[in-house]
């Protein structure tokens, strides 16, 4: 009998204890949903997305991001991971999703623009998002093993130019920025390389430093990080990157393109005006931080201030430069 | 040498030691609720750490680390469901024993192994990382390719009364795995034009679909029979008991805390197959390999010790290299990047006071784990086993749902869930397990990258296939392979010169199902 009367004790007060926890969750959540909408933007807390995995550069600057974002905007900002399918579960989600702007999304070129056009379905166009704010690019360098025995771009160029196929390159993924680099630059130099695609950045780094791969595409953070065990021989900006300013461009070398993966945010298209442009504003104060911007541009990533408009052109830019390399490469 | 002392005192700061004990009861409590994860754990707490200095951020994320991996065995070992992928072989014998009414003694089995096992892998990381990590970089995709196979072979131990429906279960594992877009070559395969099933099904949801529904259906079948999911006794002396039975093999514990640190060490492994290949080679080596999955507390040992030195292991790559071993290692090094620290050489010079104190921390939380641990597995086993089905099931089911949902914000993995939930249940009644259905899974798709970033390497070389052939440790890999293949037939013939032994050699679970 007391047995019995401990356990109903025991489960009575379980019952209770999750029930306070599931009326707070509902609370907050009615809360969220009954608040104001455009008036007062924002005026609860929004949803900063990242389409791609905690611990990745996205994802990096967004907790660089979120503090001064929330002085900004005076309300939560509450970093959420929502990866997949090259970053298209997320912007399909977000495209699907109330335009009122308490949800935005990482805005990652040139996969927004790829996914769409590689893939029959991909859930979302890129014109169904609105972008808001670009600040920040991570340029596509090209390096070889410290040990290799190619000092320069036309070294390996030659090599790979009397041996077609068989200078292996590792990078990030198929239908990724750097897929995309080595493509443009098989097509501009002639030559034929072997691309080995990883399951994303880090194990790309992971297969060339292990020797697997004779050369490597990748993220200037990751240059930078491993800059010992590697010689960097180009770098896909129009002008030499502030981090390796030793390193030359692909321009200067003769391969007319840049490379890169620009990092911004995007809403649902049709966020009214004034909140995209609240939300410009917020993003343009916070890239504009100085200490933010120093740190960050000692861990090797390009800070930018490009404010909405600017940001949509060169979106739109981006997509025929995209377009037009792929079909010319019969990847479409 | 002043910096390991500093960091040593530094680690025996009240503050941090505090912090350490909150980050392993934290860990502990998401790691024990099905579809929250270790990565989960720290990518949450992260935003937390931000405003902290970098120690104390860090001491509270290795504990959470550690607490999460090892309180995936209460589920496993309470309701039959991996907290955290790592615990999947701790449910074969860790329930089995829950069934018993022996909860408590299989998670107080779990706590010595992976306080010991946790201890292990720190030793490795502090004495031996350089090497190891330089060792870890040989590992490129043909290795990657083998290791899966071998890892494949491990489906005969983990289904013993049919081989047969273990290997279908685990082509079935295999061919689910395939659904999405393909990891490497990014076409998009069995999608049905649908946008949800691009992105694959995922680990998680398959998990608590294919171990925890089942699991939920049986205890509302078997409500008319017993008024709680498992009966529990308590014993005296519990902890002395059972330290008695395992310091009987110290072996066990050392070869499963090694093969789990090796494990965590190769980049991309991680903790989710260390468990499974380390209980693999227990039942190997066992002079009794038929009481396994009966409750064999050297079961629990074996998985519990690997998945808790893989931790420490995941680390080694992380700090020397920068190259995260396992995902929640992937959110650690996030976490570093923000306070500024570049991992790679500089870690151990310019930072070398942080990284040790870093280090040390782990040796604590692997300490304070060990009370932690049998303070709340008691409080835990005696809840589950007090509850009466009709509230246990639903909370589970709740339980199951939102795990599935947060693991990736997305409301398809709930479906996917429920699916192979349904999968689940007519398997078991057939007789399929689902421990090789989500081998396949895990396996497939590391498999098919190792697979097709060889063939391009070797064709790139002008020999597709001798790439496959002629690296040192894929040939060690080949023949621990063979070996392992070759062992459940090398046995039968064993056993058939002991026919009482064969007699016995059936799978409780579906049998103990049954009587109750």
């Amino acid at each position: 009998m007391d047995r019995q009367n401990r356990r109903g004790r025991s489960v009575v007060l379980l019952t209770v204890a999750l029930a306070v926890l599931f009326a707070l969750i509902g609370a907050m959540s009615v809360a969220a949903a009954g608040a104001g909408e455009a008036q007062s933007y924002p005026s609860r807390a929004v949803n900063y997305v990242i389409p791609f995995d905690a611990g990745g550069q996205s994802d990096i600057t967004a907790q660089y991001q979120r503090e001064a974002l929330e002085r900004v905007l005076g309300v939560d900002v509450v970093i959420r991971h929502q990866p997949g399918a090259g970053g298209a579960l997320a912007w399909a989600a977000l495209a699907r999703g109330r335009a009122d702007g308490y949800t935005f999304a990482g805005n990652n070129i040139p996969h927004i623009i790829i996914q769409p056009l590689v893939r029959e379905n991909a859930g979302y166009q890129t014109e169904d998002l609105r972008p808001v704010y670009m600040f920040q690019t991570t340029p596509i360098g090209l390096a070889v093993a410290a040990n290799s025995p190619f000092d320069t771009l036309e070294e390996l160029i030659e090599h790979a130019r009397a041996n077609p196929g068989r200078v292996t390159v590792s990078g990030s993924g198929t239908h990724s920025g750097h897929h995309l680099a080595i493509l443009q630059l098989q097509y501009l130099s002639d030559t034929e390389f072997t691309y080995i695609p990883a399951t994303g950045a880090a194990p790309s780094v992971t297969n060339f430093l292990g020797g697997h791969t004779q050369a490597i595409l990748a993220n200037s953070d990751d240059l930078v990080q491993h800059q010992d065990a590697m010689k960097i021989l180009a770098i896909g900006t129009a002008e030499r990157f502030h981090a390796l300013p030793e390193v030359p461009t692909f321009i200067e070398q003769g391969y007319d393109f840049t490379a890169g993966i620009d990092r911004g945010v995007t809403v649902a298209k049709d966020t009214p005006e004034e909140i995209v442009r609240a939300l410009e504003a917020a993003f343009d104060a916070v890239s504009r931080d100085r200490a933010l911007v120093a740190e960050m541009e000692a861990l090797g990533f390009e800070m930018h201030q490009t404010g909405a408009d600017e940001f949509a052109a060169y979106i739109e830019r981006k997509q025929r430069e995209i377009t037009t390399v792929l079909a010319e490469l019969g990847e479409l | 040498m002043p910096a390991v002392l500093q960091a040593v005192l530094t680690v025996l700061h009240p503050l941090n030691l505090l912090l350490i004990s909150i980050g392993v009861t934290a860990g502990i409590g998401v790691g024990a609720l099905p579809g929250l994860t270790a990565t989960m754990a720290i990518a949450l707490l992260v935003p937390f750490t931000f405003g902290m200095n970098v120690v104390h951020a860090l001491v509270l994320l290795g504990g959470i680390y550690c607490g999460a991996i090892y309180g995936g065995s209460y589920a496993a070992i309470l309701i039959n469901t991996p907290g955290t992928p790592a615990a999947i072989a701790t449910t074969f014998d860790g329930f089995a024993l829950a069934r018993k009414g022996h909860a408590y003694r299989a998670i107080v089995v779990a706590t010595i192994a992976s306080a010991i096992g946790g201890l292990v892998g720190v030793f490795f990381l502090l004495f031996l990382s350089p090497p190891l990590a330089r060792a870890s970089l040989r590992f490129g995709p043909p290795e990657f390719f083998w290791l899966t196979v071998f890892g494949l072979t491990i489906i005969a131990t983990i289904s013993p009364k049919s081989t047969v429906k273990g290997l279908i279960g685990g082509a079935v594992g295999l061919l689910i795995g395939t659904i999405g877009i393909a990891p490497i070559e990014g076409n998009v395969r069995f999608a049905f034009g649908t946008v949800a099933l691009q992105n694959g099904i995922t680990l998680i949801p398959a998990l608590i679909g294919l171990f925890c529904l089942p699991e939920i259906l049986d205890m509302i079948g078997s409500r008319y029979h017993r008024e709680t999911a498992i009966p529990y006794r308590s014993q005296r002396h519990m902890l002395r008991r059972v330290w008695r039975l395992m310091a009987r093999k110290p072996w066990l514990l050392l070869r499963s805390s090694v093969i789990g640190t090796v494990i965590g060490i190769v980049p991309g492994a991680g903790a989710n197959i260390a468990g499974m290949v380390s209980y693999n080679e227990a039942v190997r080596v066992s002079k009794t390999p038929e009481k396994f999955g009966h409750g064999a507390i050297d079961g629990i040992t074996a998985s519990e010790a690997a998945n808790n030195a893989g931790v420490a292991g995941s680390l080694v790559p992380l700090l020397t290299l920068g190259i995260p071993g396992a995902p929640p290692a992937a959110v650690l090094l996030g976490a570093l990047l923000l306070k500024g620290m570049r991992p790679g050489a500089e870690l151990f010079t310019v930072h070398a006071a942080v990284t040790y104190t870093f280090m040390f921390s782990l040796v604590i939380a692997n300490i304070v784990l060990l009370p932690l641990g049998l303070m709340l597995g008691r409080a835990a086993s005696k809840v589950v086993s007090g509850l009466p089905i009709t509230l246990l099931a639903p909370l589970v089911f709740f339980l199951s749902v939102i795990g599935s949902f947060s693991i990736q914000n997305n409301v398809a993995d709930v479906y996917v869930m429920l699916a192979l939930g349904v999968v689940g249940y007519i398997g078991r009644r057939a007789g399929f397990q689902p421990g090789p259905i989500v081998l396949g899974l895990i396996l497939g798709a590391m498999c098919e990258q190792g697979l097709v970033q060889s063939i391009l390497m070797g064709r790139a070389a002008g020999t597709p296939l001798a790439i496959f052939f002629t690296r040192p440790i894929s040939l060690v890999l080949i023949a621990l392979t063979v070996v392992s293949a070759a062992w459940p037939m090398l046995a039968r013939m064993r056993q058939r010169h002991t026919p009482a032994v064969a007699a016995a050699h059936t799978h409780p679970i579906v049998e103990e199902k049954r009587d109750a």
